[in-house]
């Protein structure tokens, strides 16, 4: 400690730093609260809901009672079940060339600047690209226009984890695999990608998380079904927008199931967001 | 033991310049690797020593704006004419690199990785191939029975005898060492270097060192080099024992560096 110290000054930094924290803890309280608040709504309402009905019986009719979301279940799994299939290899391979072929290049650093942007653009663009693309050629609402729209909000994030996950793999492990006359592929493939393995799963997961409570791409693609059906080329019952329209109409049992679907997603994407933490924390570890 | 018996080389370097973009790295490289023997590099940081290694597999070949001029002929053939299949050339002049590399996956992957790329063998043509290369690399004892585990599971002494394992698996003609022990603890380090002699009798080493005990002890010849030029390049003992020229007796005897 110095010793001519300025007690004034030492006071005066002890006040601010203070301060400081008292605001920051305030800001957090604040977000913590909102947050908690909306969950403990939602949980009360959801859990109040839940029965097994709502997982067995289909959506209901107007003016008829009881009732239940399978059939929106079923066509949600479904549409995203297929996007991810879709976008899992598109992103990944997507991702390997940004790091391991492209780089610098002019052609990478605009596929970021594109990818950047489908990041951020609104869900419902994607879903009016789609259905002017799609829909409107094909004169349908399909389960297929659905998934396309939720591949193509998953792609650019998978991309970019992977890219970023890619790019955490030391330069030395890369140079080891080419030191034993390994060409590029094999390099990317078995060894650089198998590194980062664990990040770019958890980058999939969250992808999964985000795309299963979109509802403005479904609005203009899957519709919606009020009955069961696995049929992909015809509209499709799913869970963000019966959600939408049911807790919009004046039908009580519709609120209910309303509440209940909210919390079947909420709690879907809570467990994907648990799995990323626990892969992500496994690769720290190794 | 210094061996003085004369060899044919396994590669000329002949007036080799490098660049990195503008920045000149080596300038006008020449010297000889022996066959079978065992030669060191020695100097300061940023001499150009690692450089001058990394130009005898093309490894600077992955980045752009890196370049050599000149020749390096290996076996006769000089490497830096174009159209040269990095990739085969690479699985004939093998690396070790300074920090232990492990792939992440088995032990036994790790060895059998290089040797799928260019041979197909049976399952137990294999399985020798990875226990002779292992025994080779002296780790053989300490994985045995642990082949199906992951070879970052290893020590870091452990991890680099597994890397030239690594090498030695794919029959390389040359092995190139980048101060393959300055992340190692002494113990590891003497295996390291008891493990180098060993290598001699079957393929070329050439090592980059930082540290001059080591050079003196494993190698066969010493190049000592300062800011990209090779300074004084001859017999081990000779370099160490009564060096031509002055700057090499003042790095080596530690007045400067």
């Amino acid at each position: 400690m110095a010793v001519n110290m300025d007690q004034g000054l030492y006071r005066r930094r002890q006040i601010t730093n203070y301060l400081g924290m008292a605001t920051s803890m305030v800001a957090m309280a604040l977000g913590l609260t909102v947050l908690l608040w909306i969950l403990l709504v939602l949980f009360s309402n959801g859990f109040a809901a839940l029965d097994w009905d709502m997982l067995t019986k289909d959506t209901p009719a107007p003016g008829t009672d009881g009732g239940g979301l399978r059939n929106a279940i079923v066509g949600s799994l479904m549409m995203v079940g297929l996007s991810v299939l879709v976008a899992t290899p598109v992103g990944i391979l997507a991702g390997i060339y940004l790091t391991e072929y492209g780089d610098r290049s002019k052609t990478a650093e605009l596929t970021r600047f594109v990818t950047d942007i489908m990041l951020s653009a609104p869900s419902i663009v994607i879903g009016l690209f789609v259905y002017a693309i799609v829909v409107a050629t094909l004169g349908r609402f399909s389960g297929y226009a659905g998934s396309m729209a939720l591949a193509l909000i998953a792609v650019p994030v998978v991309m970019r984890t992977t890219e970023n996950m890619l790019r955490l793999v030391p330069g030395s492990l890369r140079e080891a695999a080419f030191a034993l006359g390994a060409p590029r592929w094999k390099v990317s493939l078995s060894v650089t990608l198998r590194a980062a393995k664990s990040g770019v799963i958890t980058g999939l997961l969250l992808a999964i998380a985000r795309i299963s409570g979109e509802t403005a791409p479904l609005l203009f693609t899957a519709l919606n079904n009020q009955f069961f059906s696995t049929d992909m080329s015809r509209p499709m019952a799913n869970l963000p927008v019966v959600i939408y329209q049911f807790a919009m109409s004046p039908y009580d049992n519709w609120i209910r199931l309303a509440w209940g679907g909210a919390l079947l997603v909420t709690l879907a994407v809570l467990v994907l967001n648990i799995l990323a933490r626990v892969f992500f924390r496994e690769k720290t570890s190794v | 033991m210094p061996d003085k018996t004369p060899t044919s080389n396994a590669i000329e370097v002949r007036n080799l310049d490098f660049y990195y973009g503008k920045f000149k790295g080596l300038k006008n490289v020449n010297l000889d690797i022996a066959e079978n023997r065992v030669t060191a590099f020695i100097g300061p940081s940023g001499c150009g020593k690692s450089t001058l290694l990394r130009t005898l597999n093309r490894m600077y070949s992955l980045y752009p704006g890196q370049r050599a001029e000149g020749q390096i002929n290996f076996y006769g053939q000089n490497i830096l004419d174009k159209g040269q299949d990095l990739n085969l050339l690479r699985a004939q002049i093998g690396m070790v690199f300074q920090k232990p590399t492990p792939f992440p996956m088995s032990i036994y992957d790790n060895i059998a990785f290089g040797v799928r790329l260019y041979e197909n063998l049976s399952r137990s043509d294999m399985d020798e191939r990875v226990e002779s290369a292992l025994t080779k690399a002296a780790i053989w004892n300490e994985v045995k029975d642990k082949l199906g585990q992951s070879g970052l599971s290893l020590s870091g002494g452990q991890q680099q005898r597994l890397c030239i394992a690594r090498t030695v698996a794919v029959k390389p003609k040359v092995i190139l060492l980048d101060e393959p022990t300055s992340a190692l603890d002494p113990i590891s380090t003497a295996k390291v270097e008891e493990l180098v002699s060993e290598l001699k009798k079957e393929y070329t080493v050439a090592i980059v060192t930082h540290n001059m005990q080591q050079a003196a002890r494993v190698s066969d010849f010493t190049a000592y080099m300062y800011l990209g030029e090779l300074v004084e390049f001859g017999q081990t003992e000779q370099i160490f024992m009564k060096p031509a020229k002055q700057e090499t007796e003042d790095y080596i005897t530690g007045r400067f560096g």
